[in-house]
């Protein structure tokens, strides 16, 4: 992250009564005390109206007097506490959370119905076993009536609307059956309690709804929160940018708010926020998450920057270009939106047990209704009583509830990792992988550089050199200065950027650089990230640099080989680079020198071939890879457009997530196939049974609520493997 | 059997009350941070509420 402290003024919304408010993400909170911490220490400020935080999202919303307190300052209070704060501008995610208070009152009503019915059913059935009369069950049965169809109506819905939504696509999903149980099973009640008869289902069918709204609050609240979370690790990076007016002022804007022509200041080790050309200035700009090129570039006036690309040596002052079809990054976002676009075609796992079986458990229905009416001779209320009997016995609680109970465990398990799940059906899609194709700069390596070959360099111009080198920020010379351990930095270096470090001795200048300006002539072509070091009266020196692997690499690679997958690495640097970070994590696949054509093409070519592709990338040359792959999980120091892009998101700096991951998706499938199978094994039993219309109210309640706690606890099992371990 | 005018209508009304305060829970928003709410209840002085 830059070091400039971000301005939050483009951030501030003012109201009306001179109130201004403001939303920062607080980083390094881990508990209530530290929320408190900060409230208090803000609510201390004159001024302030409120500052109230929320430890789940990390956000803090502070709301101030205007003409008393200033955004800058509260900033700076929260950061002398030892916490990173970044204002950034909400976005509007009120559809999450309006459809989540939807979900939460439809099961707080349905909860009240299923309760207060379910004790007058207790009283129905002791009732049938003793003394009651037909009078009182008659008015209990009014009573549930009462109070079931007006709370069924309300919470029906969240399942209704996307049935009708379905049928009206010609489509069949879970919704569908739920939403044709309980209308027939409230029918059928009905007309039942009208008659006095015995067959009433009020508290079976609220029951259903009160279960699966469970199953569905839990998914859509984990959903949520793991976009909170996603949007979270783009906000980190600062989303600003300092534009230098027509008159020479500089002020801060969102980077969203910029507009081409504008000029924008770009200081050593920030970020450059849009495409454009280098006005003035001459610094090295790291590519690696655009290119893949691990090798900083040098740019000077006129050169050409990409937006996601990192300014290293010293400040430049960039014009925005004409923000047009033609930039690296509408192009990048067109392949990404045509890639994407084969994935739409995937059902979920539920949905695909749907469309088995609803129409086997609608046919067996009607079968049964045929059975006793035409060939029993029963009459038809009765023959349809039976067939009711047989949906609500069916009760489809493992599409419904199983399989969402097994996705929150996962993903809560997988989040204590550090991985944060997504999209709705990418567990599955992980599950289903048989290839993982790695990028290599940033993904497989660290990104950061190492010293190779340290032992064929004299400790004297390893020493030397570092002492020069501590001078910089350059990624290369911190490397060199790290590899000799960290020795105090010489005095009066002179840093030129795009060329390399000058220091006057008494004998003359040593410089430490690229080959012609620290050497002279033209050098070997450079292979992979190097500097030269040229001092009076000694040979000239290189130093040559690896980007390291990622700790973990081999041994990742080794588990997903143990776990049946092959691996390639794909990357879009040199072929040099690209063989040995192959050889050294052990990959025998690779390719080199890939541009995001390239890569989109051989996944093509892939998946053609009827592999399913797991992508790990970060550059936004992998984006359009990462859309199109089966699944793909990128790094949480990935480009914005990457993670986007991605179904997964790791943090930190293993690799082991990646294996994880893909064990836990299988776990998680596998536990939701158990599911079905227990299912399925439920209703070879019950199905007999009822269709033999040997079901009451007392059995159906009792079979669903037993199916719902068994499918609950077999999921919940995911949770209890890692104490285990 | 008379007792069932009152007791039914009484359960009702007390399953409702619940009912109406989890809805007014949900409007002022208690919801959001779970994991907050949890610890804020073992802090002693809230700092002063001025909204």
């Amino acid at each position: 992250m830059s070091e400039i402290a971000l301005d939050p003024a483009p951030f501030v919304h003012r109201e009306d009564d001179g109130i201004a408010s403001l939303t920062v993400l607080v980083d390094g909170i881990h508990c209530a005390g530290c929320v408190q911490r900060i409230e208090r220490t803000l609510a201390g400020v004159p001024g302030v109206v409120t500052a109230r935080g929320n430890l789940s999202t990390r956000r803090f919303r502070l709301r101030w007097r205007d003409d008393q307190a200033s955004a800058a300052d509260l900033i700076a209070r929260i950061a002398a506490l030892g916490y990173g704060a970044t204002p950034f501008v909400e976005r509007a995610d009120g559809d999450s959370a309006a459809t989540n208070r939807r979900l939460l009152r439809a099961l707080a009503v349905s909860g009240f119905a299923a309760a207060n019915v379910m004790l007058l059913s207790v009283a129905v059935w002791s009732g049938a076993v003793s003394d009651m009369d037909e009078v009182t069950r008659g008015l209990f049965h009014w009573i549930s009536a009462l109070i079931v169809l007006p709370a069924a109506a309300y919470s029906v819905r969240p399942f209704a609307g996307p049935a009708l939504r379905q049928l009206s696509r010609g489509q069949v999903g879970m919704d569908l059956p739920i939403t044709v149980a309980v209308v027939l099973t409230l029918g059928l009640s009905i007309a039942e309690t009208y008659r006095g008869g015995p067959h009433v289902y009020f508290d079976a069918a609220i029951m259903l709804l009160f279960f699966l709204l469970i199953g569905r609050t839990l998914d859509h609240q984990a959903r949520a929160r793991a976009g909170r979370l996603a949007e979270n690790l783009l906000v980190l990076r600062g989303m600003e940018a300092t534009v230098i007016d027509a008159d020479g002022r500089q002020r801060a804007v969102a980077v969203s708010a910029l507009a081409p022509g504008m000029r924008v200041l770009v200081a050593a080790g920030g970020r450059i926020a849009a495409d454009g050309s280098v006005e003035s200035g001459r610094s090295d700009v790291d590519t690696s998450l655009v290119t893949g090129e691990s090798v900083p570039v040098a740019v000077a006036p006129g050169a050409e920057v990409l937006a996601g690309t990192l300014n290293l040596t010293a400040p430049i002052v960039v014009t925005v270009r004409a923000a047009g079809e033609d930039t690296v990054l509408a192009e990048i976002a067109r392949l990404i939106d045509t890639a994407g676009q084969g994935r739409g075609a995937y059902v979920r796992l539920a949905d695909r047990m749907a469309r088995i079986y609803a129409p086997m458990v609608h046919i067996a229905a009607l079968a049964t209704f045929l059975l006793w009416w035409g060939w029993l001779g029963a009459e038809w209320q009765a023959a349809l009583i039976v067939a009711v009997s047989v949906l609500i016995i069916t009760c489809p609680c493992a599409l419904g509830l199983a399989v969402p109970v097994v996705q929150v465990v996962a993903n809560g398990r997988l989040l204590a990792e550090g991985v944060i799940v997504k999209s709705a059906d990418g567990l599955e899609r992980l599950a289903e992988v048989d290839t993982v194709i790695f990028d290599k700069t940033g993904t497989l390596t660290t990104g950061a550089l190492v010293l190779r070959d340290a032992d064929g360099i004299s400790p004297d111009d390893l020493a030397f050199a570092a002492m020069l080198a501590g001078a910089s920020r350059h990624p290369i010379c911190r490397a060199l200065h790290a590899a000799a351990g960290h020795p105090a930095a010489a005095g009066g270096v002179r840093e030129h950027p795009g060329d390399g470090l000058s220091l006057a001795l008494g004998e003359g200048e040593a410089r430490l650089g690229r080959h012609a300006w620290a050497v002279g002539g033209e050098g070997a072509a450079a292979q992979g990230p190097e500097l030269w070091l040229s001092r009076p009266g000694h040979a000239p020196v290189a130093f040559r640099f690896d980007d390291s692997l990622r700790r973990d690499a081999a041994e990742t690679v080794q588990a997903l080989r143990r776990m049946g997958l092959a691996v390639e690495l794909l990357s879009g640097d040199r072929e040099e680079t690209v063989a040995r970070a192959a050889r050294d994590s052990g990959i025998d696949v690779w390719r080199s020198g890939a541009r995001p054509a390239d890569k989109l093409a051989h996944l093509s070519r892939l998946a053609g071939e009827g592999r399913k592709v797991l992508m790990v990338g970060d550059g936004l040359n992998d984006a359009p890879a990462l859309a199109a792959a089966h699944a793909s999980i990128s790094p949480a120091a990935a480009a914005d457009v990457s993670q986007a892009a991605a179904d997964l998101v790791f943090q930190g700096a293993a690799l082991g997530p990646v294996a994880h991951g893909i064990a836990v998706a299988r776990r998680a499938r596998a536990l939701a196939r158990g599911n079905f199978a227990l299912a399925f094994a439920y209703n070879v039993f019950a199905v007999p049974v009822a269709m033999a219309g040997l079901v009451t109210p007392l059995i159906a309640a009792a079979a669903m609520s037993a199916s719902s706690v068994l499918v609950t606890a077999n999921a919940l099992r995911l949770g209890l493997g890692r104490k285990a371990k | 059997m008379n007792a069932l005018v009152f007791l039914i209508p009484a359960a009702l009304l007390l399953g409702l009350l619940g009912l109406g305060a989890f809805l007014w829970t949900l409007r002022r928003n208690q919801y959001d941070d779970l994991d907050g709410a949890a610890g804020r209840i073992l802090s002693d002085d809230e700092p002063p509420e001025k909204s």
